[in-house]
């Protein structure tokens, strides 16, 4: 016996407006739009959709738009309607809950708790539109002795580094979790705007080997792509340790998403469950990684930086005292919120620690122990705007990792259903028909146009502080105040209260 | 070319096999120099010695002989070529390779052939000439791995969580009896005999390698091991 689950969600179609044309239920991959041809209007059945918004931004007349319900079980403090439901599908199915993109919870946002700086009189304001304002960095190791031969000249050898023009990356989503067209528009944003993007753990497609200069190749548990090509035609490589969405489990792609080409660029077998275990099985300690850093770099003749990407855990900031030590040249953080193309709910609505927190631990340790130059630091896991870049930048971040805000710019809407493969948008999707809705020429530049918009906020914050460089704003937690924030998180984060001074 | 590794550093030792013009080395005196001849393509390269963790990692085609032990990781994510051991290799041997071949004379650790995986014409294969520790072919998403059982000495073929989660390839223990405790996503064939085909050739290769006569070792009761299913996980989750 299943029992039945209210819908969520409500289509709601005007009447009036609704010229019958169908186009909504061409569009809906879920089917929940049809035509009744003899009462001749349209029909929507509620319990199939997602609320995914391609009807309602599709529909020529603006007929529709999607409710929350306002069915209710009885009201009740602890077991709220989802929970009451959560309950539901497992006792009918007995499977775990799985669930796609960012920790939806109501838990504290901490970039909403803080607050920055500007100068006023003294250290005057800077104009961006007038002065030059750099947001150019180099993420790798920095060389804390500085040596020099008889004549004056440098005589230290710098480690490689990644320039950025631009203090944003695009996080790791795979070939497989998104469609090649997301991954075109990534692969060409990154080039344009002088950043990088991110493989995840899926490979590589042959197409996006001419993009290897912009481009960082992850090689995680399951090392799919993973091969000496790939290896060479990257700018950096990523070892993927752990993923904010969902620390301490690896990752399943189910063998109906392994299409012919996703299984050319993963290089498996088509059909066939592409299974990431949790650990490394070859990593069990700080030794263990340095092996496989090692053994990257020694694969590349130790031209390319090597990144150690991990989840934010209670402990991270001895995790990351360790990494630093361990050859790598960036450190990779991934917050709580960060997005997933799937992950069992209970992970990652439960599991992790928030980004700001971790950053601001993770930096402060690394100074106190004199390692902060050993590794640069990039914070993903949910990155909203430029303000949030802004105050990861100033908790101790070199730059930041954006994965769902780059999803909403190519279309998404973050109906988090990523996991059923049928995405309206043509990102989280191998269906052809799917796929082609997002046009990468389209979606490139509304990346492009999102992160160039960023970077002049970015700009004109820097100014109003009196920084005129992305550099000199690096872990200058001076430039933060925390706003409705205990003693605890205020030492936590390592920031003054609002309105106490220098 | 030779190259004395007594006293290099890794680094040094790896740069000089990686640099060098001709496609013949030998390494003498290796003594735990690690990342050797990773990403390696085209070169042979003999070791005398104990080479250190992750010789051959993401080998691209070479091939590579031991007169010695090798350590942990050896073959870790190898992609083509030939590493041949005239010893025994230490834990992960062969984890996530894709392709080439692994000829071990003596015995391997834990983790053997872990996440193993074939694609297309790549299909990567372990021999084994004495016995594994537990996990062997973990995961295992293609591929061929042979364990044949040469004094065994009163001691298990292989250890405990054989094939766990094996979701691809097969395995051929060489063996009278079904080793006990097998996971339940795998499947156990009994044959009298190694059928002609591509555990055969290996195994030849593997006796050819090392001196041995293969009628012996063909001719024996084997066990197949191949996964119940290519969707292990598939009835595991509720959309929520």
């Amino acid at each position: 016996m299943n029992i039945y689950i209210q819908p969520e969600y409500e289509v709601v179609r005007d009447r009036d407006r609704c010229i019958g044309c169908r186009v909504c239920e061409r569009q809906c991959a879920n089917l929940v739009h049809s035509y009744d041809a003899e009462a001749g209007k349209m029909q929507a059945d509620s319990a199939l959709c997602v609320n995914c918004h391609r009807c309602v931004c599709v529909c020529p007349t603006h007929a529709l738009k999607i409710v929350k319900s306002d069915d209710t079980y009885k009201v009740n403090g602890n077991w709220g309607n989802q929970t009451i439901n959560e309950v539901y599908r497992q006792a009918n199915s007995g499977g775990v809950l799985l669930s796609s993109m960012g920790n939806p919870k109501e838990y504290p946002v901490f970039w909403d708790k803080m607050l920055i700086n500007a100068s006023q009189v003294t250290n005057p304001p800077i104009d961006p539109l007038r002065e030059p304002m750099e947001t150019r960095l180099w993420l790798g190791k920095r060389t804390s002795v500085i040596e020099r031969d008889e004549r004056g000249k440098l005589k230290n050898k710098l480690s490689p580094q990644l320039e950025l023009k631009v203090p944003i990356l695009f996080s790791a989503m795979s070939y497989g979790s998104i469609s090649y067209n997301a991954h075109e528009s990534l692969a060409r944003a990154a080039q344009e705007l002088g950043t990088f993007y991110n493989t995840g753990e899926g490979g590589l497609h042959k197409d996006f080997y001419k993009y290897g200069k912009n481009t960082i190749v992850q090689v995680a548990s399951g090392r799919f792509g993973v091969y000496k090509d790939y290896l060479d035609t990257a700018a950096a490589i990523e070892i993927k340790m752990g993923q904010g969405a969902k620390p301490g489990i690896g990752g399943h792609l189910p063998g109906e998403k392994i299409s012919a080409d996703v299984s050319e660029t993963r290089m498996i077998p088509q059909g066939v469950d592409a299974i990431s275990p949790a650990p490394h099985h070859d990593i069990y300690s700080i030794e263990d990684l340095r092996q496989l850093v090692y053994s990257l770099k020694e694969a590349t003749d130790y031209k390319k930086p090597v990144i150690v990407k991990i989840a934010a855990v209670h402990n991270c900031a001895a995790i990351a005292s360790g990494i630093a030590r361990s050859g790598a040249d960036i450190l990779a953080i991934d917050g709580y919120r960060g997005g997933t193309g799937a992950a069992p709910t209970r992970i990652r609505d439960n599991v992790g620690i928030p980004i700001e927190l971790a950053l601001a631990q993770v930096d402060q340790r690394l100074r106190e122990e004199g390692i902060r130059d050993e590794v640069s630091i990039l914070a993903g896991g949910s990155i909203r705007s430029s303000a949030d870049v802004i105050k990861a930048i100033a908790l101790g971040a070199d730059a930041c990792y954006i994965g769902t805000a780059a999803l909403l710019a190519l279309g998404c809407h973050l109906c988090r259903t990523c996991h059923t493969g049928k995405c309206n948008w043509g990102i989280a999707t191998q269906r052809p028909d799917l796929v082609k809705r997002l046009n990468p020429d389209i979606g490139y530049k509304r990346l492009v146009n999102l992160v160039t918009a960023w970077n002049h906020e970015i700009q004109e914050m820097m100014g109003g502080m009196g920084i005129n460089s992305i550099e000199a704003l690096r872990g200058n937690r001076l430039m933060l105040r925390g706003i409705g924030l205990t003693d605890t998180e205020l030492s936590v984060l390592g920031i003054k209260y609002a309105g106490e001074s220098m | 070319m030779r190259i004395d590794a007594k006293g290099l550093h890794f680094s040094a030792l790896d740069r000089a096999v990686r640099e060098a013009q001709e496609r013949e080395i030998i390494i003498e005196n290796c003594i735990g120099q690690r990342y050797i001849a990773c990403g390696l393509a085209d070169k042979s390269v003999t070791i005398e010695g104990t080479p250190g963790n992750a010789l051959g990692a993401y080998l691209n085609g070479s091939v590579i002989s031991v007169r010695g032990n090798v350590q942990e990781a050896t073959g870790d994510t190898m992609n083509g070529g030939e590493i041949v051991v005239y010893g025994s290799a230490g834990d992960a041997t062969g984890y996530a390779m894709r392709g080439g071949k692994i000829f071990i004379r003596e015995d391997v650790g834990y983790r053997c052939g872990i996440h193993m995986k074939a694609y297309r014409e790549n299909k990567p294969s372990i021999v084994i000439g004495g016995r594994a520790g537990s996990f062997l072919g973990e995961y295992q998403a293609g591929g061929t791995i042979v364990v044949l059982g040469d004094n065994l000495q009163g001691k298990p073929l292989i250890g405990n969580f054989c094939g766990t989660g094996m979701h691809g390839g097969e395995m051929y223990l060489r063996c009278e009896r079904i080793p006990t405790r097998l996971p339940v996503q795998v499947k156990a064939e009994r044959l009298v005999k190694l059928p002609e085909g591509e555990a055969a050739q290996l195994v030849r290769e593997w006796c050819k390698k090392f001196g041995k006569d293969s009628d012996g070792y063909l001719h024996s009761t084997y066990y197949k091991l191949t996964p119940d299913s290519a969707n292990p996980y598939k009835q595991m989750y509720t959309a929520n």
